[in-house]
């Protein structure tokens, strides 16, 4: 197989305009006659479902949530970053384009990243005319901040619920459709496999939550917008039902999974307080604007902080260590996710946590409250407080907060073409479901502009190509393929049923995800990852054989849909290992202890890993084959990322 | 701590129902409601029995899915989501009765789970703005009071979970209604059609079955988000309005053709 990302000729600025004028048209009357599904209803998936829709397509819109309303996307918290420059404080397109890249470590796309860029303006006004009620100013027009690294206030927001408020405008706008008829929507339906006819994605297999009914469903092409895999992890940011099955079941298929290894580990999560813990959740990162982060210098206060014999207010100044501000004075506690995460590890590796685990460090907001009050601390970030308040019942204006890293986002996902097609010829994959526009790590308020984008503005272009060149005949869902596919996931429903063993599915996703976090999170070294993989092919036979399940097929049952994802997570959970073991360098979130710089920070080797690592599935039991896309930089010159 | 749990367990829609009652041990008072539910899952599994089912997705108080009657009251006993309630709030040995919302437009799809599609449906009859992708003007051409966006955000950050349902004892779905037609009436961009938006939703929140507001105020009182019962008195106002504006007393039907 042969990677061809498709990249336009011409300048950087000009490669998008071009494209669309190169691509093929659909003619208006003949859109109606072509069948779009869309998996995933969040930022990517409504707003790709709602355009498709508009411009005349049959679309049927799939989630697994009892309404579109409910995608993750909603419990974004930051905010959304777009170039416009109405802070006249230097931003630009390529400003954006070029921090994208950067903050990535050099492990994307230039084209990609420049057309998210430029689109990003787009999005702003378009989400501006759907009623998203964005954060203004006196005079009436839109408030900015800065955000998550960036040295510009290009941050769009809505207080602390700014995804939320982008998913009511898209979901809205994809209302508007069902209610037109141009979009059949249905909720609590899980896709269970990708249906690939003669070489092209030609329709899904899904199972009804309520009613267990299997069926088929066809079109002319199929978006995932199904969402990253964080879950692999069992603990997480995400959703508890966000999952990476789609995608697993399309790599199966034959799309190439790229650059698996590649997760973002957010730095302001609440921590772990017991093995009960479902989830995690965040802390937004605007914190970090005003929080100062610190642990104790010694081993021994820590403990005793731990012990609760010393009250983090009383230790004095002289014996706190603000390692962030220490170690990397021009950012401080605004360092990228990827350092802030990492330092928080150090420092508790070192014995140097509190919290009642040790794994934890404090984001102190003493300072500002001196230097402000009270009252403007409240006004900025009252909502947080009060969340963090309720969650862990301690009161941050008075004590300080403890954070610590959580998985958060990942980069990796379907590997996708310039037009967002994966290695299956009409099979596009959108928003974090691929892997194309954040490189090796992620910077704030950047995954919902890629959501947006790509579901607004370049999938409805880029999937006009495709069909123009596709006959208007349907496949009937009789077609032997379409059974095959049925029978094969009746199959595996019948085998996970059968399993009459002694753990729960919860019981071994912890253990799975405990490995993943071990020796395949923050930190990896080769040694920990051939351990790790050892360990889950162990563990995924026994998932297989000592499976204790409740239930039938025909009704509602959360079990078994549990018990079908984690099955996917087993099997992703070693290509993400494969992955990790192959690139013999730090970039971003993969940060490999073999290679560092004398000072600890991530040693990228561009000479022999500038490229996207998209596996290829050969069968069970096979080792994946990889293939190379070579990245090439023609705008911007690979640096070092310092933040000193 | 030790508590009592009396759930609410019905195989399916079809099924009558009844309470069963559990006990569970080793509940930590930083377990989330949630958490505690996983637990006593987890217990009933290894015992070969059915778990409860009961919906919950994102867990920090956003997505709107977790539901919950608990103890007679939306969410439990405090103003929040159930995933954000905490077993803090409860004492060692209390018995915690758990029951579905219970309101018709919202039938039980098992145990703990019910439909709320009509909330979907009344969305659909016109709470948007029509704009198609693209064609929008630059963002700042549309200058808005910064005191009006704060108002029309606050009434757009409902969750739709429907406790406002659950707790009216008409099951009105007045507050979640009035919160996105005050949202978008509150706009600029939604001004043109107001009167149409607010005529359709109404409509559709009657042929769903949900009762009407008799401004109890237990919506309010209850509402994870504390969205206000203004918008109710603004809801009502728009549709006044809208009945003094020639182009609603059209019949519907007409104007679902023309839109």
């Amino acid at each position: 197989m042969k990677l061809d990302a498709k990249i336009p000729e011409g300048p950087l600025a000009e490669k998008w305009e071009r494209h669309k004028f190169n691509i093929k048209l659909v003619n208006p009357a003949n859109k109606r006659k072509y069948d779009i599904i869309v998996v995933g209803t969040g930022l990517a998936g409504a707003s790709a479902a709602a355009t498709l829709a508009e411009l005349g397509y049959n679309v049927k819109a799939f989630c697994f949530q009892d309404s579109p309303r409910r995608a993750h996307s909603i419990a974004a918290q930051g905010g959304i970053n777009a170039a416009k420059n109405y802070q006249g404080d230097g931003d630009s397109i390529f400003r954006l384009f070029y921090d994208t890249i950067k903050g990535g470590d050099y492990r994307s796309r230039e084209a990609n990243v420049y057309r998210l860029a430029q689109l990003s303006v787009n999005i702003i006004d378009q989400a501006v005319a759907q009623g998203v009620p964005f954060a203004r100013e006196y005079g009436g027009l839109l408030a900015n901040r800065s955000f998550g690294g960036a040295q510009v206030s290009r941050t769009f927001y809505a207080k602390g619920q700014t995804g939320q408020q982008l998913l009511l405008g898209a979901y809205s706008a994809l209302m508007r459709q069902v209610a037109a008829g141009k979009v059949q929507m249905f909720p609590r339906t899980e896709l269970l496999d990708v249906v690939v006819i003669d070489g092209k994605a030609r329709g899904i297999v899904t199972r009804n939550l309520i009613t267990g009914k299997i069926e088929s469903h066809s079109a002319h092409a199929v978006v995932l917008a199904t969402g990253g895999y964080g879950n692999v992890f069992y603990l997480s940011t995400n959703a508890m039902g966000s999952n990476g099955s789609a995608a697993w079941r399309a790599y199966k298929k034959g799309a190439c999974f790229a650059n698996p290894c590649f997760t973002q580990i957010h730095p302001t999560c609440i921590p772990v307080s017991g093995h009960y813990q479902s989830k995690l959740t965040l802390m937004s990162e605007s914190l970090r604007n005003d929080g100062r982060v610190w642990v104790p210098k010694t081993v021994e206060d820590a403990e005793k902080i731990r012990r609760g014999e010393l009250h983090p207010n009383d230790l004095p100044e002289d014996r706190r260590d603000y390692y962030l501000e220490r170690k990397y004075p021009s950012f401080g506690n605004l360092v990228p996710r990827d350092v802030a995460s990492r330092n928080a590890k150090y420092v508790c590796d070192e014995g140097r946590g509190v919290g009642s685990t040790g794994l934890a460090v404090f984001l102190d907001f003493r300072d500002a409250i001196k230097r402000d009050g009270r009252a403007v601390i409240e006004a900025k970030y009252g909502n947080l407080f009060d969340m963090y308040m309720r969650i862990t019942g301690e009161n941050p204006y008075e004590v300080p907060m403890k954070i610590y890293p959580a998985v958060h986002y990942t980069m990796g996902g379907l590997w996708v073409d310039y037009n967002l097609m994966t290695t299956i010829p009409g099979l596009y994959a959108i928003g974090e479901c691929n892997f194309s526009d954040h490189g090796a790590n992620r910077l704030g308020a950047s995954a919902l502009m890629q959501g947006l984008a790509d579901g607004y503005f370049i999938l409805p272009y880029t999937i006009g190509d495709y069909l123009a060149g596709m006959p208007y005949e349907k496949v009937p869902t009789t077609h032997p393929a379409f059974k095959d596919a049925e029978r094969e996931v009746e199959n595996r429903i019948k085998k996970l049923l059968s399993s009459n063993g002694k753990r729960t599915v919860d019981e071994f996703h912890r253990e799975l995800g405990k490995i993943m976090w071990d020796y395949c999170g923050m930190s990896r070294n080769a040694e920990g990852l051939m351990k790790a993989r050892e360990m889950v092919v162990k563990l995924r036979e026994e998932f297989w054989s000592d499976l204790k399940m409740t239930g039938v097929n025909e009704e509602f049952n959360q079990t078994l849909e549990k018990a079908l994802r984690v099955a996917d997570f087993f099997e992703l959970a070693e290509l993400m290992i494969v992955d990790a073991l192959h690139r013999n360098e730090s970039c971003g979130g993969h940060f490999r202890e073999e290679y560092q710089t004398p000072d600890g920070e991530a040693l990228r080797n561009d000479e022999e890993y500038a490229y996207v690592a998209a596996w290829q599935y050969t069968g069970d039991g096979n080792e994946p084959v990889l293939h190379k896309e070579p990245l090439v930089f023609e705008n911007v010159k690979l640096t070092q990322r310092s933040y000193k | 701590m030790k508590l009592t749990l009396k759930i609410w367990r019905q195989k399916n829609a079809n099924d009558k129902g009844r309470f069963v009652t559990y006990q569970v041990d080793d509940v930590s008072p930083d377990m989330s409601f949630l958490e505690m539910l996983d637990v006593l899952n987890e217990s009933l599994i290894h015992k070969g029995e059915d778990p409860v089912a009961f919906d919950h997705d994102c867990r920090e108080g956003i997505c709107g899915m977790c539901s919950l009657y608990i103890n007679g009251k939306p969410h439990g006993p405090e103003q929040t989501t159930t995933c954000q309630l905490h077993m803090r709030s409860f004492k060692d040995g209390d018995t915690i009765v758990i029951e579905p919302w219970r309101a018709k437009p919202f039938p039980v799809v098992k145990d703990l789970v019910v439909d709320r599609s009509a909330f979907d449906r009344i969305i659909q009859a016109g709470g948007y703005i029509s704009v198609n992708t693209g064609s929008a003007q630059d963002a700042n051409n549309i200058p808005i009071p910064k005191d009006k966006a704060s108002e029309a955000f606050d009434a757009a950050t409902c969750i739709g979970c429907g406790a406002c349902v659950a707790a009216c004892k008409n099951a009105s779905a007045m507050l979640f209604v009035a919160a996105k037609v005050s949202h978008l009436a509150l706009l600029p961009q939604g001004d043109p059609e107001r009167a149409i938006r607010v005529s359709k939703m109404i409509a559709q929140m009657d042929a769903e079955g949900f009762g009407a507001c008799t401004n109890t105020g237990a919506c309010e009182a209850e509402c994870p988000k504390g969205i206000s019962v203004k918008n109710i008195a603004r809801l009502n106002r728009e549709y006044l309005r809208a009945k003094f504006i020639e182009e609603v007393d059209k019949p519907l039907e007409e104007l679902a053709e023309e839109n």
